[in-house]
């Protein structure tokens, strides 16, 4: 074996390895989701639940008067699809913070970690890699859910790309921040029950804030802060072919705002990890 | 035979003056050593002693909390792009990913270097045919044995030419030959290829007699320097005395007559 990889070569990296860096994190990510196969069925089978289900239960007791973007009167299951494209992304987000904690546990994270490339390209590539999973899923359910007479404009299915990856994002940059604070695989419970359950059903996902707001006023102001609202209203408008941009913007902001906070936390030198001492082995 | 002075070139490995607590509890106090580039140096400690945390430091996993690393003269906090790229690391926990391929592995890691794939592919065949698992590529992880993951982490660590190599207690858990044959290979590495090596462990027959040694004990280096002239300071028959009598020495406190 040769070693003369010089000490004293240019500092820095070329554009081509960072790209082949995303490439082989993105690739590594979805050879590890099409291992586990179980993780995509279910990933499936939960929207398709709550949309076969739930929807068509719950069709006669709530009614949903037009609002924008619809221009007719709609179906409970036509209403609750942009919120379930939502519910898969929040899973898949907080499946890898989850997946991000077991490895950091196992050791894994370390292979990452000791790249030589920045760490917040590092993180980065991982929030990307996390989302193009979560597209797939996304795009599967809305093939599915067609059958189902869930049937944007066609041009919907084009316009919400880039809606859900904006969603994918800002859900998974949720997750990497919230796997830096969680300490334990144990305490993931946790996580379903503080995060992922407040997150959805106080959200415009389920029923119409209008409606909300005619039950309780208090809850409706906590449904418009929570940025999963405003994650499922850019999923519906864009569905329809149309931008809300006040969601556009809390988006945006809260995937930057999550991602700063997530490099932040697996800094090494500002982190929680080296304080608390984890990552294993004997010392 | 080994020296341990500094020429002219950057040791393969300098720590300076480091302390690291976790919260209140501090875990290293004012550590220093070098190692020479082209050495088998052995980090030797009882659990606890402190070596994982100065894993976790030499390879940025936690920041430096006080002092200062360098690889080959380049600051790990300072340029840790440059340094990092020029060690690689076998961790004492398993870091394999079980359900992909040997291959799919070492692609992989390949990648979080930069290297492009046809050049990774290449340089993985290499390095698999070095530790005779050239057909184990196609593989999944998991159906390797303990000894043989080792051996293709070690491959891993390989990948992108590190002139430095750092393991943690790598022999934890292997039977006999299988530590053996990667003690053995790991010192092929630093006789042919003129690799550096950390070798971090608490098995004191791992130490051959041309070798360093860093005797590391809660937290502080005891000695440092060849094996020879440890044992020959402390006054023991072997490595495994001295080592004994360091050890006790520092526990009891006693004012210390040797040395």
């Amino acid at each position: 074996m040769t070693t003369d990889t010089a000490v004293g070569s240019p500092s820095g990296f070329s554009f081509t390895q960072y790209a082949v860096c995303l490439k082989g994190i993105v690739w590594r990510e979805g050879l590890r989701f099409l291992h586990q196969r179980e993780r995509f069925v279910s990933a499936l089978v939960r929207p398709l639940v709550w949309l076969l289900i739930f929807a068509v239960g719950f069709r006669q007791v709530l009614g949903v008067s037009i609002i924008p973007p619809y221009e007719t009167y709609v179906l409970y299951e036509v209403y609750i699809a942009p919120g379930l494209m939502a519910m898969i992304q929040l899973f898949n987000g907080m499946q890898s913070s989850l997946s991000m904690v077991y490895d950091r546990e196992m050791g894994n994270m370390r292979t990452l970690l000791v790249s030589p490339l920045p760490r917040w390209y590092l993180l980065s590539s991982k929030l990307v890699a996390g989302t193009a999973v979560s597209l797939l899923q996304v795009y599967a359910f809305l093939a599915i859910a067609w059958f189902w007479d869930i049937e944007p404009p066609l041009l919907g299915y084009l316009t919400v790309l880039p809606a859900v990856i904006l969603t994918g994002l800002m859900l998974g940059a949720l997750g990497m921040l919230i796997s830096s604070a969680i300490k334990q695989l144990e305490n993931f419970a946790g996580v379903m029950n503080f995060v992922i359950f407040p997150m959805f059903f106080a959200s415009s996902a389920l029923y119409p804030l209008w409606r909300v707001q005619e039950a309780s006023p208090l809850l409706y102001y906590i449904c418009q802060m929570n940025p999963f609202t405003h994650a499922v209203e850019l999923i519906r408008f864009a569905l329809y072919v149309q931008i809300n941009w006040l969601s556009l913007a809390v988006v945006c902001g809260c995937t930057v705002l999550f991602m700063i906070g997530a490099i932040l936390a697996y800094d090494p030198s500002r982190g929680f990890l080296a304080r608390r001492g984890e990552a294993g082995g004997g010392a | 035979m080994m020296h341990g002075t500094i020429v002219e070139h950057p040791p393969a490995l300098s720590v300076e003056d480091v302390g690291h607590s976790y919260g209140a509890r501090p875990a290293l106090d004012d550590v220093t050593f070098a190692i020479a580039p082209s050495t088998f140096s052995v980090l030797l400690g009882l659990n606890g002693a402190g070596k994982s945390t100065l894993f976790s430091l030499i390879t940025r996993l936690y920041g430096t909390q006080r002092g200062r690393i360098s690889i080959f003269g380049y600051d790990v906090s300072r340029t840790p792009g440059d340094a990092l790229r020029l060690i690689g690391v076998v961790f004492q926990s398993r870091t394999l990913d079980l359900d992909l391929s040997v291959m799919q592995n070492l692609m992989y890691h390949a990648a979080l270097h930069g290297i492009g794939k046809r050049e990774a592919r290449w340089r993985a065949n290499d390095v698999l045919a070095r530790i005779a698992l050239t057909d184990r590529a196609a593989d999944k992880v998991r159906t390797l044995s303990g000894g043989q993951m080792r051996r293709v982490e070690i491959a891993r660590a390989l990948l992108h030419r590190p002139r430095l190599l750092v393991l943690d207690e790598p022999t934890v858990g292997l039977d006999v030959r299988s530590r053996a044959d990667i003690l053995g290979h790991v010192r092929t590495l630093v006789a042919e290829d003129g690799v550096s090596v950390l070798w971090a462990t608490h098995l004191i027959d791992e130490v051959a007699d041309g070798d360093n040694v860093v005797v590391l004990h809660r937290g502080r280096v005891l000695t440092h320097g060849p094996v020879a002239r440890v044992v020959k300071e402390t006054g023991a028959a072997d490595m495994s005395g001295a080592f004994a009598q360091l050890t006790a020495l520092s526990a009891s406190d006693a004012p210390t007559e040797a040395a």
